[in-house]
């Protein structure tokens, strides 16, 4: 079995209105050196493949396909195995 | 001219678009579930509004894997007449079969109230009836209705006449306080290159009756029945 650990996050350049926010929050709250925020999301996915190598492919195919909006959004991830 | 209109699991509009098109423009229209593989004898497809499989993961992401999407993928392609009403705008986004991508309102409110548009192309087969730079009243409710372009594809969207809505004041102008939710150029909605295929986040079919306390959003329909009856037709 490998794991997979994806992380979505907003391409750079696309304003984060939630990120923004929360920047604003934190600043109110006294954080006056947070300096910028962006929000994302983390998403596991544990999955039965062959090796490494495959896992990893097939998490790359379902970011593109699925998991990320290539028009906004960039991702990664991290694959071990379990 | 046969509608169809898409259901979705979540779909919660679809009674209201067809309601519209039998009651109000006298139509023969039918439910498509969206497990079907065909669109077959339809003149019009519309996928209506409403929150398609809960918005998990991005609005539209998910429903646009539906074995419909690829029956109404081929009849877009085929000059067949799209109309995708706020999630059904979301699910054309995620489809490609417009450009660009939505994001959340840029304030984190749900709105749902009435806006103003401006109409910015009437050259289309669901705008003809209107004048451009026309205000017409319509309402939205939409948590995720922020459109987002990249600079090229908005200046391609710009050149080629696709913005056909715009978010303004009752007298027409467009301010960054007229726009509800942050979208770039204040757009509403847009259609493709060959203006078959519309996607708007307002919802016309909310506004097709006096009283609903508005007709404007039947001119919308009334639009397409006439582009159809002067000879608008499938194919290129």
């Amino acid at each position: 079995m490998f794991y997979g650990k994806i992380y979505v996050t907003l391409k750079k350049g696309v304003l984060d209105p939630q990120g923004s926010t929360v920047q604003r929050s934190l600043h109110a709250l006294g954080y006056s050196n947070v300096a910028e925020v962006r929000i994302g999301k983390f998403m596991e996915v544990k999955l039965d493949s062959s090796s490494r190598e495959e896992a990893a492919r097939q998490l790359d195919e379902m970011c593109r396909r699925l998991l990320a909006n290539p028009v906004i959004e960039d991702y990664t991830f991290e694959v071990t195995e379990v | 001219m046969k509608f169809g209109v898409v259901v979705f699991p979540g779909s919660n509009c679809d009674a209201d678009v067809k309601y519209v098109l039998e009651e109000v423009m006298k139509q023969p229209t039918d439910y498509i579930w969206h497990q079907e593989t065909s669109v077959e004898g339809y003149d019009c497809i519309i996928l209506p509004g409403g929150f398609s499989y809960g918005d998990y993961l991005r609005t539209g992401a998910i429903a646009r894997f539906s074995p419909i999407m690829k029956a109404v993928e081929e009849f877009a392609d085929r000059g067949g007449l799209v109309l995708g009403i706020c999630n059904g705008f979301q699910i054309l986004l995620e489809a490609g079969l417009l450009p660009g991508a939505m994001k959340i309102n840029d304030d984190l409110q749900f709105h749902c109230h009435y806006t103003y548009l401006r109409v910015e192309n009437n050259r289309t087969p669901f705008t003809n009836l209107l004048q451009e730079k026309q205000v017409i009243r319509i309402p939205i409710a939409h948590g995720e209705g922020n459109f987002y372009a990249d600079e090229e594809t908005l200046r391609e969207l710009e050149e080629n006449g696709q913005v056909v809505f715009r978010y303004c004041t009752p007298e027409g102008e467009i301010t960054p306080e007229a726009n509800p939710n942050g979208s770039v150029n204040n757009i509403a909605g847009i259609c493709n290159k060959d203006r078959n295929i519309l996607g708007m986040m307002p919802h016309p079919e909310r506004c097709a009756e006096e009283i609903l306390g508005g007709t404007d959003g039947s001119l919308i329909f009334a639009s397409i029945l006439e582009w159809w009856e002067r000879g608008g037709k499938l194919g290129r």
